[in-house]
């Protein structure tokens, strides 16, 4: 098919390395949209307005200038840390914790709204049989709301992980050694752009696939006991 | 943070802001008749037409704009086809090519966001214009469009939010959009906290904007589905109208 001419290792390790970011924002996106979520539906009027910001603001940015903001911001910031302890020469910042943390913290703006919705979707009912049955509103939230929510949220946070997954591109940019970024340099070498990008979207789109698959996989194991009629709702 | 150096850079940015504009607007339009055609590909039942559709949308939809800009803009040098066509000229240019990767691959998004809506027409509605005699492209000129506009366009306006952001990819073949002016100034002055958080402040105002036209738009096509404004005429009113019958 392609002719990779010996770079094909060195692009799955690439792959390989996509593959971690997306999981690792995934699970801090995850946990920050959960948190954000209850700050949002708190009573705290401060706290809703601060979650409200949180998602506007990481919603209606680019995630490459969300990025860039990240590394270039961490730069200066842990480089005038550097200055002031008397260290000198010049300091410079892990891609990947950058480029993950910018990642994460997209991914939980838009989780945010995914459990927001989830938790909503939950009968009122069930959390006053609880709070009836004497659980305290944290131990019905543990109890009754959280077990749910996962089933409820799965959908919506598979297709957000589809999006990041694809975003983790970017981070190339800010020079992670990732997929697209191993491409550029087996382009660089082979003067191929078109076969390796060509392979690289290839690859992509087998991760998708993949991830696809694992949701739908999640999915019906979340869904596995109720009935097909609610489990397609 | 050197509020300053924000707002000298500002007429800078604003003019990045407006070729940022520029290509979503072009990318718009062009995105959307692209779109409509492979969504109504996508519908057929004929194979020849949807299983090209469902592969482009696959493909667009499956992979990363970047790798998709970059296949267009560094890809297509590498056949000498390509370098010796008419078409050189235009694929040479990072702004068509960034132009071209954009739509495409908002077409595809909004191809499937179409198929979506005109499978949510209902049924009966479209046997009923069978009924009646319309043809199948005056069905779906008179029916099966307007109502799939409508249905359509909440997810549409988040495509669009979507595509505004996507357009700051451009600055990675060489733009001078929004994102790529900030980050040119910032390659000058090495400030580049400070700008990309003045880029950032003019996406969400756009991004803010948009949503703002959207919800307009929204209202307007609604029409018919508006809540009907019921309940009992205003107190003042009744007594205006018994005083009328009383003096009468």
């Amino acid at each position: 098919m392609l002719d990779l001419q010996g770079f094909g290792p060195m692009l799955l390790l690439g792959a390989w390395m996509t593959v971690k970011v997306a999981l690792t924002a995934t699970f801090f996106g995850v946990l920050i949209g959960l948190g954000v979520a209850l700050l949002k539906m708190s009573s705290s009027r401060a706290g809703r307005l601060l979650g409200e910001i949180y998602t506007t603001v990481l919603r209606g940015v680019p995630i490459l200038v969300v990025i860039l903001l990240f590394y270039f911001g961490a730069i200066s910031a842990v480089n005038a840390i550097a200055k002031s302890i008397g260290h000198t020469d010049f300091v410079d910042i892990n891609a990947f914790v950058a480029g993950t943390a910018a990642l994460s913290l997209a991914f939980g703006a838009y989780a945010t709204e995914v459990f927001r919705g989830a938790f909503q979707a939950i009968p009122i009912g069930q959390i006053e049989a609880a709070r009836a049955l004497g659980m305290s509103r944290f131990l019905a939230f543990r109890r009754v709301s959280l077990p749910q929510v996962w089933r409820l949220a799965l959908p919506g946070l598979g297709n957000i992980f589809l999006v990041i997954l694809k975003e983790t591109a970017l981070v190339s940019i800010v020079g992670l050694d990732e997929l697209m970024r191993k491409t550029e340099y087996a382009v660089g070498f082979t003067k191929e752009p078109f076969t390796f990008y060509l392979y690289a979207a290839f690859l992509y789109l087998a991760m998708t696939v993949i991830a696809m698959l694992i949701v739908q996989w999640l999915e019906r194991r979340a869904n596995r006991g109720l009935q097909p009629t609610q489990a397609t709702a | 943070m050197n509020f300053e150096v924000m707002f000298d850079s500002l007429p800078e940015l604003l003019s990045g802001a407006l070729l940022t504009l520029e290509l979503v607007a072009l990318a718009i339009v062009v995105g959307f008749v692209l779109a409509l055609f492979v969504a109504l590909a996508r519908l057929s039942r004929n194979p020849f037409f949807w299983v090209p559709a469902y592969g482009y949308v696959f493909f667009f939809r499956g992979t990363p704009l970047l790798v998709q800009l970059f296949l267009i803009y560094f890809g297509l040098s590498q056949f000498p086809e390509v370098r010796s066509s008419p078409l050189w000229p235009f694929l040479r240019e990072p702004y068509w090519c960034a132009l071209l990767a954009l739509s495409l691959n908002t077409s595809a998004y909004t191809a499937e966001i179409m198929r979506g809506a005109i499978q949510a027409v209902p049924r009966g509605q479209i046997e009923a214009a069978m009924a009646t005699g319309m043809s199948r492209l005056l069905r779906l000129r008179r029916v099966v469009l307007p109502q799939a506009l409508r249905i359509g366009l909440p997810a549409y306006s988040n495509e669009v939010i979507l595509l505004v952001k996507a357009s700051s990819l451009a600055s990675t073949v060489t733009l001078m959009d929004l994102t790529g002016t900030a980050r040119t100034i910032a390659s000058v002055n090495y400030m580049p906290v400070e700008l990309l958080s003045a880029a950032a402040a003019i996406y969400l105002t756009i991004n803010f904007l948009l949503t703002r036209c959207f919800r307009g738009l929204e209202y307007l096509v609604s029409g018919d589905c508006r809540p009907v404004a019921t309940g009992t005429p205003m107190e003042t009113g009744l007594e205006t109208s018994e005083a009328l019958t009383k003096a009468r």
